[in-house]
């Protein structure tokens, strides 16, 4: 038996998270298709100058785009599939967070140890240089790593979750504040279209770092719970 | 007993209990209006979370207005008006031969022409139309509240539902009680202080500011109330689960 990695909460939730943020991001791409253009305030259409335009064909003909062709229509089954997943991701993240907070996961892990800037410039340009740490702690996470989980986990998914909410007419209805302090319901659509590529670029880089530092191993540690003896021998 | 099969029992006597549970919580949620037409197969989960928690949180609630200066000079219509002959035929007579029949649980169906729907107090609002596409326009509707319609044809205490048809065959839709009693439900017939434009679904479109664009159904032509969306089509609401799109869409 090896090293205690994650506790079954935290390999639970992190699992069914990966997998809701696989769906959302396949269906909010389908979503973008159907009018992949952005803008800034409250309203905006065909007809008014966008704040910027993906350069892809669209799935409706009604888009200029400036490609022959219409993509199928995909906005259908993306749409209920992305609202379901929204459900799923939001209810795992509120058990993760008051497990967070109960067991203390939050104080142990991510808020543990003395935080510094300069310890998170030095990772980083350790990272950039391709090398890696010849002591670091195996079962800890360094500050730059404990910084991005916080942003990730505080910021931009409470951001994701807020914005998608402000689209909703029903929702602002009840609550205008959540759109107006956006500044509109395009700016809410806008500003969900950039947290979600940072979401997706946080996975790019924490999938890279696994792979990079030991695959085997640090999947072993999320699905089993458990790292082999010495960290790095897999 | 054995350990094993202790741990059976107990998970046995949980599953059960849980999904006996759940089918409690399903019967209360059904009785109370909390459960969508479309709420069966795979995203039918997601799709009842939504609809109920909006019942339970937003039913009295108000769509934003919004001030003169905000309406939109450049809105979208999204598509031409019907090209069908018997269409061309009702506009070039400035549609006073429109009907829109009501009909269903009602003491009192009949059939209003659009010069009676103007006799009924007319209702202005400045409201947000938000397509599912990811468009969106202000603009100043007017109409009479669909609640008004509904008193005069006396439409039955246990109605759960207003079908909505419109000219073009392949659009229906239906809305809740909630939806259908609120105060900024309309036919609307006026449109930034005209008339409502042909091709942004004039003689009469439904007006549901609280729900997207698809829900506001052009040149409609009958309404039914009934207490069962089960004879309708499929029996999922309305044409957009059928297309598969939501038939809740306040999101």
């Amino acid at each position: 038996m090896g090293e205690r990695r994650h506790s079954a909460l935290v390999r639970v939730t992190h699992w069914v998270t990966t997998l809701c943020f696989f769906a959302l991001l396949v269906t909010g791409i389908e979503i973008v298709i159907s009018h992949p253009r952005f803008y800034w305030g409250e309203q905006g259409n065909i007809n008014t100058t966008p704040l910027f335009k993906i350069p892809i064909p669209a799935s409706r003909e009604s888009v200029p785009t400036g490609y022959g062709y219409v993509l199928p229509d995909q906005n259908g089954w993306s749409r209920y599939l992305h609202f379901q997943s929204a459900w799923a991701l939001v209810l795992t993240g509120v058990l993760y967070f008051a497990y967070g907070v109960m067991a203390g996961h939050f104080r142990r892990n991510l808020f543990a140890g003395a935080f510094s800037w300069r310890e998170v410039t030095s990772v980083l340009r350790r990272h950039l240089c391709f090398q890696r740490a010849d002591s670091e702690e195996p079962g800890s996470y360094n500050a730059l790593q404990r910084l991005t989980y916080l942003v990730v986990i505080f910021v931009l998914f409470p951001l994701v979750i807020w914005t998608g909410l402000a689209m909703s007419p029903a929702v602002v209805s009840a609550w205008p504040v959540l759109v107006t302090t956006l500044g509109g319901q395009q700016s809410a659509r806008t500003i969900h279209f950039f947290v979600s590529i940072s979401l997706f670029m946080f996975l790019v880089v924490h999938v890279a770092m696994i792979v990079f530092l030991g695959f085997t191993n640090r999947m072993r540690g999320m699905i089993t719970g458990r790292t082999g003896t010495r960290l790095e021998d897999a | 007993m054995s350990k094993i099969s202790r741990r059976k029992l107990i998970t046995a006597g949980a599953a059960t209990a849980g999904l006996s549970g759940l089918a409690v919580v399903a019967g209360v949620a059904s009785r109370h209006g909390l459960v969508p037409p479309d709420h069966g197969g795979l995203y039918g989960p997601g799709e009842t979370l939504t609809y109920g928690f909006h019942r339970l949180l937003t039913r009295h609630s108000m769509a934003r207005e919004f001030a003169a200066s905000e309406i939109s000079k450049t809105p979208f219509a999204n598509g031409a008006p019907p090209q069908e002959e018997a269409f061309k035929r009702l506009q070039a007579g400035g549609f006073a031969d429109w009907k829109l029949a009501v009909d269903g649980m009602v003491a009192r169906p009949g059939s209003f022409s659009v010069a009676d729907l103007k006799r009924y107090p007319a209702s202005s609002q400045i409201t947000h139309l938000a397509c599912e596409e990811g468009w969106s326009y202000i603009a100043q509707w007017t109409g009479v509240p669909l609640h008004h319609v509904l008193n005069a044809v006396g439409a039955h205490a246990n109605a759960r539902y207003v079908v909505y048809f419109s000219f073009q065959k392949d659009w229906w839709d239906s809305i809740d009680m909630a939806d259908a009693l609120h105060p900024q439900t309309l036919i609307a017939h006026g449109m930034n202080g005209s008339e409502l434009p042909a091709e942004f679904g004039g003689p009469l479109r439904l007006r549901v500011p609280r729900q997207l664009g698809y829900k506001n159904v052009k040149y409609i032509t009958r309404l039914t109330v009934t207490d069962s969306m089960k004879p309708f089509g499929k029996g999922l609401g309305s044409a957009s689960p059928e297309g598969g799109y939501a038939w809740y869409a306040g999101i």
